[in-house]
């Protein structure tokens, strides 16, 4: 799934323990509500992780931290073992490898889809690059390859604002994949999508674990269920319960805030 | 590098763009020289420079374009960019005038009407056009380069970088209408005797400076062009829409809008500097806060996000400006006022939209 001959550089993460991701007591709190509260939360490399969590449970913070968005006020967040994520911009931090997708699908409405890919695509991104530099013919293909994978290689030419709301999500995750990062932090990838759609967006999710970490917060609890090994809880910010899909169900602590109801 | 430059167009548009270039590095100063005065074609010595000044407008209008239209930041202080570059040209132009000064001195008149003894050291080097070149073309840059460094990187955005940039150029003109500030004051500099050696009031002279400002809008043309054509003008449109996604897709947008910035400042300089030498004078009028939102009116109106809108608008807005204050002085505000909400309401995309909604085909240029 990572487009060929697209990488520049290999990526510094130390992942020598196996984990890529570590949230460590991270604390943070917004005029004294406290989104995330101790929180604790690894991630394998190469893992497929689901979250989920009532409203207000702090998935989207916890993924604000983890981008760089926000800062925490306590607590560790590192990349791989060497890399301080609570240091770092949130440019710096997409370059190290973290990509993320919106609630709310982000793309460039006014530019065509495959300018979209093209401003993604992993490549050096200061000025001087980007006034100079012409689009090779590796990249082409790594861009038609992603359109491919997401299906809008009819759309190439058209404007993204014109995309169904759907493709806007798939052009999103298409960003993602031709930024080729270690690490995935998808939110809510299927809101809005056809029943099909939903289907492919698991298939294709399941086929980037393994290359890349993939970490998913969604509401839906059969697509959860269609490709979980690994789910979290969270609630009131921090982690109620973790484990496989039947088990987590099965918890009557889950069970009373989230599930049951 | 020329295939680059020739690749930014079709050629049907690079037809049309130099046809117009020619019309106005040739064609009118045929007009100008070779026609009789007394035939119908002919171009009067004033309508060279009133064309020279709208040249300069138009100038403005595409740096204003490349900040607010591409990057979507609205600066409402372009102003001061354009005053710098003209006060630059300003004080090299009375350092020209010698000792034919009002008051037959060295120093320009109104440091002798304030009863100066010497040149306050920031006028040294005025004498050289070239150290006056080097200051046209660095100063407003730097300056914005710094203002822009503090703003962009406290994240100073929208509504809050348009009002800060009114509140620069506020006090700035009332920085220079102090004499103490050593720029003439209220009065501005302004008694202009020659340029390089030549006389400003001959009509060569007024023709040159004309032609020379053709030549630095067309070449500023082709600049911002190729900026807005290249992938970092792609960015720049990215940012204006979705910044975050650009930030999150591993861009440092502060560096991005920090490089326009500090390039339409540098293209509103120049067209000060053009400006100054064909309309005569230099004042604080020019850092007005309303002189800067009539800048942007010009682009609204013409149309922005597209250089061809920013021509067209500045062209127009100030065709209109030139009747209007002629025959209807009182009334010319309220126009512009009311132009303004018009097609903020109605016309988004400006005039140069409605032909592409005609012409889907059309290119944005």
């Amino acid at each position: 799934m990572s487009p060929a001959g697209v990488h520049i550089k290999e990526s510094p993460i130390d992942t020598s323990h196996g984990c890529i991701l570590y949230v460590e007591g991270v604390t943070v709190s917004f005029d004294g509500f406290k989104a995330l509260n101790n929180l604790n939360l690894y991630i394998d490399d190469g893992e497929l992780r689901c979250i989920i969590g009532p409203n207000g449970a702090g998935k989207t913070t916890m993924m604000d931290v983890v981008t760089g968005k926000t800062r925490p006020d306590s607590g560790l967040v590192y990349f791989g073992q060497n890399l301080n994520l609570a240091e770092m911009t949130e440019y710096e931090i997409a370059d190290a490898g973290i990509g993320r997708k919106f609630q709310k699908p982000t793309v460039f409405e006014n530019h065509s889809v495959f300018e979209n890919l093209e401003l993604a695509l992993r490549e050096k991104k200061n000025i001087w690059h980007s006034l100079l530099r012409h689009l090779k013919g590796q990249h082409r293909d790594a861009i038609d390859q992603t359109l491919e994978t997401i299906g809008l290689l009819e759309e190439r030419k058209t404007r993204a604002g014109l995309l169904s709301h759907g493709q806007k999500q798939w052009l999103e995750i298409g960003m993602l994949l031709v930024q080729d990062p270690r690490v995935l932090l998808i939110d809510e990838p299927v809101a809005g999508m056809t029943h099909q759609e939903t289907e492919y967006t698991a298939e294709l999710l399941k086929s980037l674990a393994g290359n890349h970490s993939v970490i998913v917060v969604e509401h839906e609890m059969d697509f959860i269920r269609s490709i979980a090994n690994k789910v979290t809880v969270l609630h009131e910010g921090s982690v109620l319960a973790e484990g496989k899909m039947e088990e987590v169900q099965n918890d009557p602590k889950v069970v009373e805030v989230y599930l049951g109801e | 590098m020329i295939k680059n430059i020739l690749a930014l167009h079709s050629t049907r548009s690079w037809v049309f763009i130099f046809l117009l270039f020619g019309v106005g590095l040739v064609i009118v100063p045929v007009l100008n020289l070779a026609i009789p005065d007394n035939s119908f074609l002919h171009v009067p010595d004033y309508i060279i420079s009133l064309l020279g000044k709208y040249l300069c407008y138009v100038l403005v209008a595409f740096a204003i374009d490349m900040i607010w239209g591409y990057t979507g930041i609205l600066s409402l202080g372009h102003g001061v960019f354009f005053s710098v570059g003209g006060y630059a040209m300003g004080m090299y132009l009375m350092r020209s005038i010698g000792k034919e000064g009002v008051y037959k001195s060295e120093l320009p008149d109104f440091m002798v009407f304030l009863d100066w003894k010497e040149l306050p050291w920031y006028w040294n080097g005025f004498d050289s056009f070239a150290f006056t070149l080097l200051v046209i073309v660095a100063l407003p840059g730097l300056l914005a380069f710094i203002f822009g460094y503090f703003a962009f990187r406290s994240r100073i955005k929208g509504v809050y970088f348009a009002i800060i940039t009114q509140a620069m150029t506020y006090a700035l003109m009332l920085l220079f209408f102090r004499n103490e500030t050593g720029f003439g004051g209220n009065n501005g500099l302004t008694d202009f005797k020659r340029i390089l050696g030549f006389s400003l009031q001959d009509s060569s002279t007024k023709l040159g400076l004309y032609m020379v400002t053709v030549l630095v809008v067309f070449l500023s043309y082709v600049l911002c062009r190729y900026v807005v054509n290249s992938k970092l003008g792609r960015v720049l449109t990215a940012i204006r829409d979705a910044e975050s996604r650009v930030m999150f897709s591993a861009y440092n947008t502060f560096h991005y809008k920090l490089f326009v910035w500090t390039l339409s400042a540098f293209l509103c300089g120049l067209a000060g500097a053009l400006y100054v030498p064909q309309v005569g004078i230099v004042n604080p009028s020019e850092m007005q806060p309303s002189n800067s939102i009539e800048m942007a009116i010009w682009v609204a109106v013409g149309g922005r996000g597209t250089l061809g809108g920013a021509l067209v608008g500045a062209s127009l807005v100030n065709c209109a400006k030139s009747w209007f204050t002629v025959a209807a002085p009182d009334y010319w505000l309220y126009f512009l006022g009311g132009l303004f909400i018009f097609v903020t309401l109605y016309l988004p995309k400006g005039i140069v939209g409605i032909f592409s909604t005609f012409n889907k085909k059309a290119g944005s240029g």
